[in-house]
């Protein structure tokens, strides 16, 4: 069954594996901008989680130790974002923007001694005979273990928002910050918290990128994943499930353009490069006219700073 | 309590404040703005800490360390600003100022619980943002109803409400105290404290100046202990009225705020010297009428006329040349840009009128002389013009706002809310310059919830209900009774009561 020279079971399955790095950045920074920080050194973050995952994988032999010290990597760069913008109120755009740029060079510093070299490998999760249903065996049950893991956290991000006492303080934060502070919430607290987050699951997914995805590491290796990532938050309008759509999506549009290319289409790669982004602004023209502005609007305090007096 | 005392860099906001409540007293604190009240409940609720002094509730010390630990000891607080978060249900908003709320289903049927039982209706899945503010009021108060408070703080509750809302309130409140409930009522309009108040505590400058009951003081006497100087009413001209100034005829538009009230087909006529009055209950229409007198929403050009010339279609710039000045109801954001200093608010809307620009270049003495104007002969209270317009306190800024536009050799002025959570003196002073404008010639709308301040100023009388407006009537002769009617009366809240 295919079609032009692409099968699509394997399309199918491999955009759920490229579109990974994309949603896990995506989840995170959801959360940052649901609590009202705009952080746009997504791409930063997730390129120090590649070179810090693949460093520890490397030097331990466990791609699971990889994987923590990607999430940790990104982490520790977001707090410097934290203390940036929530302890000495630097203005949030141009901090993010810093973070990005500071991540690249280190990352490309720290990555000097690991080039060339092959990380261990993860393996596929065994589902046994599931995996060997014809077409729906090859999509649902022959991904490594990070594919689930990023599947479960768009569930658990959707639940946490939606049902839980912290999520509805976070969307709080993020909605109206004096109001919170009024009743009592720690707002600096949280948002500091929500960017820990941001940055784990950053890294998490830069670390995908340079232990499974490539998997080897060479300068730049994100190449602009993280961008996408904060694309796909807007074009979800700030919800989780429609982070999933827009990560397959966009992980889609990648994986095809290289089928293309393989099958020899005639269309220029670069037309279906562009596409996410035409589509995001055209989500955003849609969602910004019409009766569903509010119910789609971002966080209403988004990107800016507070501070108690005021 | 006793012996408060509590200094910011350069103001002592309380100093040595002592008072007592009694549970089922309805214990009213009375002050000018910048008096301390405000500071005063936030100590008692826990988001500032006092610098010396103590409090004790129900025989226990009270020191709170943070609003969620007063909230556990039984302190509930309805803000001045509100709280509340427009994005989320109003359950939402409800289990936020909860310290162990439900799950959200049970609260809601919980909500639709209380809210019966206290005559104050309200949907909890409603989105809060499509609220009007006597709604949005009812939110804070049923979340405080929810945590079986044993002391109330009420910052100003009445002023959005019209007068049968606050009439709900009051038996609300008073149904609250008989069960034993204190409450702590803030507020500047002295006949509410009279009829509701059992003591009152009244502030001046940080200092508790005097303690009273006040049913048996005058509003006058109250007002001047606040005060501590003589407070005259405003002066009415008894001057015949001039031309027709100002015209409005089949004014019918769409609203541009989601979830506002379309006008429909409003028509009035204001002569030169005459104040007009238009009460009406929050969301019925007031801000659009306000929008489309002021130019930001355009019309046939025939539906408003000044002086004769139609100018509907046209801006508000092209408005201000015509004489027109405006003064919207929200102060931060719409007839200020809180960031900027008061220089430049001057100038935003002052350019026109007082020729502060010349060939596209500022005159930035021009603005400043312009501002310091303002601030001396409206007696703002600011440290100087330099200051950004958001550090001014409420009242003080709307002063400023309202002498801006006042200070512009109007011919027609049109003011939404002219003294919305402003003193009794600095309302007094804004009444009062309204009035002696009209005198001077111009025509005058008001736009306001306050029905005792449109009774004081207003020449003539109308009434928005649900975008449409009554014929305008003259002032002398209208009881209460008829302007309710007038406003649509309660809006299906007396049913509930009838039932209590």
């Amino acid at each position: 069954m295919d079609l032009g020279g692409i099968n699509p079971a394997v399309l199918i399955a491999s955009l759920m594996v490229a579109s990974v790095p994309i949603m896990l950045a995506a989840l995170g920074e959801l959360v940052v901008e649901k609590a009202g920080v705009l952080n746009l050194g997504v791409e930063g973050m997730m390129i120090i989680g590649a070179v810090m995952g693949f460093a520890v994988a490397v030097n331990t032999g466990s791609p699971l130790a990889g994987f923590l010290g990607g999430a940790a990597g990104g982490a520790i760069l977001s707090l410097v974002f934290a203390l940036l913008t929530q302890y000495l109120l630097a203005n949030q755009v141009a901090t993010g923007l810093a973070l990005t740029l500071f991540g690249l060079g280190l990352s490309s510093l720290i990555g000097q001694g690991y080039v060339g070299i092959r990380p261990p490998l993860t393996g596929a999760l065994p589902f046994g005979p599931l995996a060997d249903i014809p077409v729906i065996g090859r999509i649902l049950f022959r991904h490594d273990w990070m594919v689930y893991f990023s599947l479960l956290m768009v569930a658990a991000t959707w639940a946490v928002l939606k049902f839980t006492r912290i999520g509805l303080i976070l969307r709080a934060v993020g909605e109206n910050h004096d109001a919170a502070h009024a009743l009592g919430y720690k707002v600096r607290r949280i948002r500091v918290l929500a960017i820990c987050f941001g940055g784990a699951m950053a890294g998490l997914g830069g670390a995908y990128v340079s232990l499974i995805r490539v998997p080897q590491w060479t300068d730049g290796i994100t190449s602009g994943a993280g961008w996408i990532a904060l694309a796909i938050v807007v074009f979800a309008s700030w919800k989780p499930w429609r982070v999933l759509l827009g990560a397959y999506l966009f992980g889609g549009i990648t994986v095809l353009q290289l089928n293309l290319q393989a099958a020899g289409a005639r269309i220029p790669v670069e037309y279906l490069s562009m596409s996410p982004y035409l589509i995001t602004i055209l989500v955003l023209v849609i969602m910004s006219s019409g009766r569903g502005r509010i119910a789609a609007a971002a966080p209403a305090a988004l990107g800016k700073n507070f501070h108690a007096s005021r | 309590m006793e012996g408060l005392t509590k200094a910011y860099p350069g103001v002592v906001a309380n100093s040595d404040v002592s008072f007592r409540i009694r549970p089922g007293e309805v214990h009213a604190l009375l002050g000018e703005n910048g008096a301390g009240k405000s500071t005063l409940v936030k100590m008692i609720y826990g988001l500032v800490k006092p610098d010396s002094g103590w409090m004790s509730l129900r025989g226990q010390d009270y020191a709170p360390a943070e609003p969620s630990v007063a909230r556990s000891l039984g302190v509930a607080m309805v803000f001045q600003h509100f709280s509340l978060f427009d994005a989320l249900s109003v359950a939402e908003n409800v289990a936020l100022g909860m310290e162990a709320p439900p799950k959200l289903r049970e609260l809601a049927a919980r909500i639709r619980k209380v809210s019966q039982d206290y005559g104050l209706p309200l949907d909890p899945d409603r989105m809060v943002g499509d609220l009007s503010a006597g709604e949005r009021q009812r939110v804070e108060i049923i979340r405080c109803l929810l945590q079986d408070p044993k002391l109330l703080i009420m910052d100003e509750p009445t002023s959005v409400l019209t007068p049968q809302e606050v009439d709900i309130l009051f038996q609300t409140l008073r149904q609250l105290a008989r069960e034993g409930t204190a409450i702590l009522y803030i507020s500047h309009k002295l006949e509410e404290i009279r009829s509701l108040c059992d003591e009152a505590t009244i502030l001046r400058r940080g200092k508790v100046v005097a303690t009273c009951t006040p049913r048996e003081k005058t509003a006058r006497e109250l007002a001047e202990l606040m005060v501590g100087t003589v407070l005259t009413p405003p002066e009415r001209s008894a001057k015949p009225k001039g031309d027709v100034a100002l015209e409005v005829t089949g004014l019918s538009v769409a609203s541009p705020i989601p979830f506002g009230t379309a006008l429909k087909n409003v028509a009035f006529t204001v002569r030169k010297g005459e104040v007009l009055g238009i009460a009406g209950v929050a969301g019925n229409g007031q801000d659009e009428l306000l929008l489309a007198l002021n130019g930001e929403l355009r019309t046939s050009p025939s539906a408003v006329k000044i002086a004769g010339v139609p100018v509907g279609a046209a801006g508000p710039i092209q408005r201000r040349k015509a004489g027109m000045v405006s003064a919207p109801e929200e102060r931060l954001g719409h007839a200020a840009a809180p960031d900027m200093s008061l220089v430049e608010n001057a100038l935003l809307s002052g350019s026109v009128r007082k020729g502060l620009t010349k060939s596209g270049f500022i005159d930035w003495a021009g603005a400043r002389r312009f501002a310091e104007g303002i601030v001396q002969q409206f007696d703002v209270r600011t440290p100087g013009t330099d200051v950004a317009a958001r550090s001014l306190s409420g009242g003080n800024l709307q002063k400023f706002v309202v002498g801006r536009e006042l200070s512009q050799a109007p011919t027609v002025i049109v003011i939404n809310q002219p003294t919305w959570g402003v003193d009794a003196s600095a309302a007094a002073s804004i009444r009062q310059a309204i009035i002696d404008r009209a005198a001077d010639g111009a025509a005058v709308v008001v736009i306001s919830q306050d029905l005792d301040e449109l009774l004081e100023i207003a020449d003539s009388f109308a009434a928005l209900n649900e975008g449409r407006l009554t014929a305008p009537r003259p002032t002398q002769g209208l009881t209460m009774d008829q302007i309710g009617l007038m406003m649509g009366g309660a809006h299906g809240m007396e049913v509930a009561h009838a039932e209590a």
